[in-house]
């Protein structure tokens, strides 16, 4: 039992972690239907960034963390929100009304060539991250087993909580939210009603970037560790938490994500760590042959 | 023209903000292993960044000029960027002198662009032009394979050709295969290098614990590629467009993971070494035979030279190739072809039409993995050493980037592809760590500027009414 719920609290805060890359893939699915295979990339650009905001905090001399920490969130949401723009406009943009994989293809080539400038810029040795917020607290003892909540995991599940609170707001309850969702049901109406589709586009793009970018940031803090391929797998997981959510749905990829991290957390600790990713795949592959529109989405009505 | 001139000197300016925004932390601050508090500690290189943020202003520029018409401005532009990047001039890094001169090459080619096309196009209208590309259209594929098969005795054929010709053919037989899948059928398949690796390993452990030898295991291998391409496929092929991608990016992994830890069946990361290499009627390439084997220079009566295992193989690999087109192009005149290509135009059609879209599909991945199988023994049986390490995802890339490059659908479009995108960066190795930089530009700008690829073939093999002689094709 307690080590159940040891591993139930890890498996929350790794779901956080891939709930918000998922809801970058879900958005940009939802809007212009194509699978952003760069996104996972965004999400490593932002741990790096994070990574050397926080030396640069530390340089600085800012010694408090809560101080350090939401300067380095702006910071990295701020800049990755530039790549996840401009991989839009250069990459995404031209293609669109091109034939139906090309933006696919073009992502692949975006994430590729993504991973190598950061391994030329910042070197492929894995980097280090320091602690920034040690700690924690023993929750209760059963078996002769502690059952241990630390900050760091508290921080991260707050986290993520206020910025889906805030973003779910966004979506729902802001003009540039309301055009979100009209160019989601139907573009083509929502331009002919006056909304400037490729802003609103762009803006989809800048809000899933910044997402990513506080997910790389969490990633760094909980794991310590970072290199320049950690997009690929942790993009991986998270679309699959997108599909499992229900592809198109924000709840859908939060809830996908929390499975993601279960499913996870709880195949190492009871099976096999070595196949966790296995297991992760096998998930994506099963959702996907029975119940392709995942857990809260709506079936696809395919018009000729 | 004047008036012009501040929208493009803002639009370049914006270009250079987003480019800082870009660069600052990621390129700015080099993070190094040693040192302070955190372990790291930062190297700076401001100097490099804004250098590089200059070139983009002016690059940037240059492209708007070329943009609007103004072609000698802009290639005036990229002719002092080449020299400068060129001269003697110390930037603080060899990459930036790359980096200037290839900005002023890639604007020189921009502006030079609808001009050069225009000359080939009125070039292509005279009576000698359309002779040639009636010859290019029937003879380019008869006259690449001439060449292929005399290449050995030309006084080119070093190692270092040869060498780099199996491996160019590897892949144009791996293209070919895939072409089956993506470029007919249409399915999006990123997961190809799992079925390479089901034929590498087929192969390597039927040698190395059975004892077989590589002709025997051969069709072995491509049929047991083959049923795990049904066995994958079955349950994944009703699946849309992108989302059959991932899956079957999945399985590659999949597969990938399960051979790095299913450690008592292939050696995990270690990998399989000493495979023996394919024989020659029972004969085998090497110096001294191996007890109650005889050597090929004993069995020919030639003096041994290492480089007959060479031409060996690369004789058996365009003899796989040529199979693989062979093969594709009589498919593409049975009914199961000819529905490949309906499906992959519309689905739904094809579906009112009563052909069954799964089964067809299902055939295509099957014909398709089994000649990944097929590569898969050969790279085994060439290499003598397989492990995971060859049989990620980035393969997987390379190969859809050769058929994608090459014009979906296109045989010969995929060598030329393979030769470009494997024979370039092979020949240029000094580019090193740049080489997978400018792969992935290469996919999004091929995307961005040529989405058809190379040699565009999306012809269907029948029409019902012929087209008149004087079309285009």
């Amino acid at each position: 039992m307690a080590y159940f719920s040891q591993q139930l609290i890890n498996a929350i805060t790794l779901g956080a972690i891939y709930g918000l890359i998922a809801i970058g893939y879900t958005m940009v699915y939802g809007i212009i239907g194509m699978i952003n295979f760069a996104h996972g990339e965004v999400f490593m650009i932002g741990a790096f960034i994070s990574l050397i905001g926080f030396m640069i905090c530390s340089l600085l001399g800012i010694g408090s963390a809560p101080v350090a920490i939401v300067l380095v969130l702006l910071l990295a949401m701020a800049f990755s929100a530039v790549y996840g723009w401009a991989i839009e406009r250069a990459a995404y943009r031209p293609l669109r009304g091109s034939f139906r994989l090309a933006p696919l293809i073009s992502a692949i080539g975006v994430s590729i060539a993504l991973q190598n400038y950061v391994q030329l810029v910042q070197g492929a040795r894995p980097k280090p991250g320091g602690q920034i917020v040690s700690g924690g607290f023993s929750l209760f003892s059963a078996d002769g087993f502690d059952v241990r909540m630390s900050w760091l995991q508290i921080i991260i599940v707050v986290v993520t909580v206020v910025l889906m609170a805030g973003f779910t707001w966004l979506i729902a309850s802001t003009p540039l939210g309301r055009q979100q969702r009209a160019c989601e049901q139907d573009m083509k109406m929502a331009a002919l009603l006056g909304v400037d589709v490729d802003r609103t586009i762009s803006f989809t793009f800048v809000l899933g970037a910044a997402l990513a970018a506080v997910a790389g940031m969490l990633f760094l803090m909980y794991y310590g560790v970072i290199d320049f391929f950690i997009g690929f797998l942790a993009g991986i997981k998270a679309f699959t938490a997108a599909v499992l959510g229900g592809i198109g749905s924000l709840p859908g990829a939060m809830l996908g994500g929390l499975m993601i991290g279960l499913i996870e957390v709880f195949w190492a600790a009871y099976f096999s760590s070595e196949y966790k990713d296995v297991a992760a795949f096998a998930i994506l592959v099963l959702v996907l042959i029975f119940r392709p529109t995942g857990l809260l989405g709506k079936p696809e009505i395919e018009k000729v | 023209m004047t008036s012009r001139l501040p929208t493009m000197l803002r639009d370049a300016a914006f270009t250079v903000l987003v480019a800082a925004a870009l660069g600052i932390f990621v390129v700015g601050f080099r993070t190094l292993d040693v040192g302070s508090r955190t372990g790291l500690s930062f190297d700076y290189e401001f100097v490099d960044l804004g250098v590089a943020l200059i070139v983009i202003f002016f690059g940037r520029l240059g492209l708007s000029l070329a943009a609007s018409g103004l072609r000698w401005p802009a290639i005036a532009l990229g002719g002092v960027m080449i020299a400068l990047g060129a001269s003697p001039l110390r930037l603080p890094s060899g990459f930036l002198h790359w980096f200037v001169v290839l900005g002023g090459v890639l604007l020189v080619i921009r502006a030079t662009w609808p001009w050069a096309n225009r000359v080939l196009a009125s070039a292509a209208r005279t009576a000698t032009g359309r002779l040639l590309d009636r010859i290019g259209n029937q003879w380019l594929g008869w006259l690449l394979l001439g060449l292929a098969i005399i290449l050995p005795f030309t006084p080119l054929a070093d190692q270092k050709t040869m060498d780099l010709s199996v491996l160019i053919l590897t892949y144009v037989m791996l293209g070919w295969g895939l072409n089956i899948v993506v470029g007919l059928a249409g399915l999006l398949d990123l997961g190809y290098v799992a079925f390479y690796a089901v034929g590498a390993y087929s192969y390597a452990l039927l040698s190395t614990q059975q004892g077989l030898g590589f002709w025997a295991v051969l069709p072995l291998a491509g049929a047991l590629a083959a049923s795990f391409g049904i066995l994958l496929g079955f349950p994944v092929l009703r699946l849309r467009g992108d989302y059959l991608a991932i899956v079957t990016l999945g399985f590659g992994e999949i597969i990938r993971l399960v051979i790095l830890n299913w450690f008592d069946l292939t050696n995990g990361p270690a990998g399989i070494g000493s495979i023996p290499g394919p024989t020659l009627f029972g004969a085998v390439f090497a110096e001294t035979a191996p007890a109650g084997k005889q050597t090929v220079s004993e069995l020919l009566g030639i003096p041994f030279n290492g480089i007959h295992r060479l031409i060996f193989l690369y004789y058996i690999i365009l003899l796989l190739a040529l199979i693989t087109n062979l093969f594709t192009q009589r498919m593409r005149r049975l009914p199961v072809g000819r529905a490949w290509e309906a499906l992959r135009e519309d689905e739904t059609a094809c579906k009112a039409l009563g052909i069954n879209p799964t089964n067809t599909k299902l055939t295509a991945f099957a014909v398709g993995a089994m000649f990944a199988g097929f590569a898969g023994s050969f790279f085994a049986a060439k290499q003598r050493f397989i492990s995971p390490e060859s049989f990620t995802f980035i393969e997987s890339a390379i190969i859809l980037a050769i058929v994608v490059l090459g014009g979906m659908g296109s045989q010969i479009g995929v060598v030329l592809a393979a030769v470009l995108l494997i024979g370039l960066p092979e020949w240029f190795r000094e580019l090193g760590n740049y080489r997978m930089l400018a792969f992935g530009l290469a996919m999004v700008l091929i995307m961005v500027f040529r989405p058809r690829g190379l040699i565009a073939h999306r012809e269907p093999s029948v029409r019902l009414h012929p087209v008149a002689s004087g079309g285009s094709g």
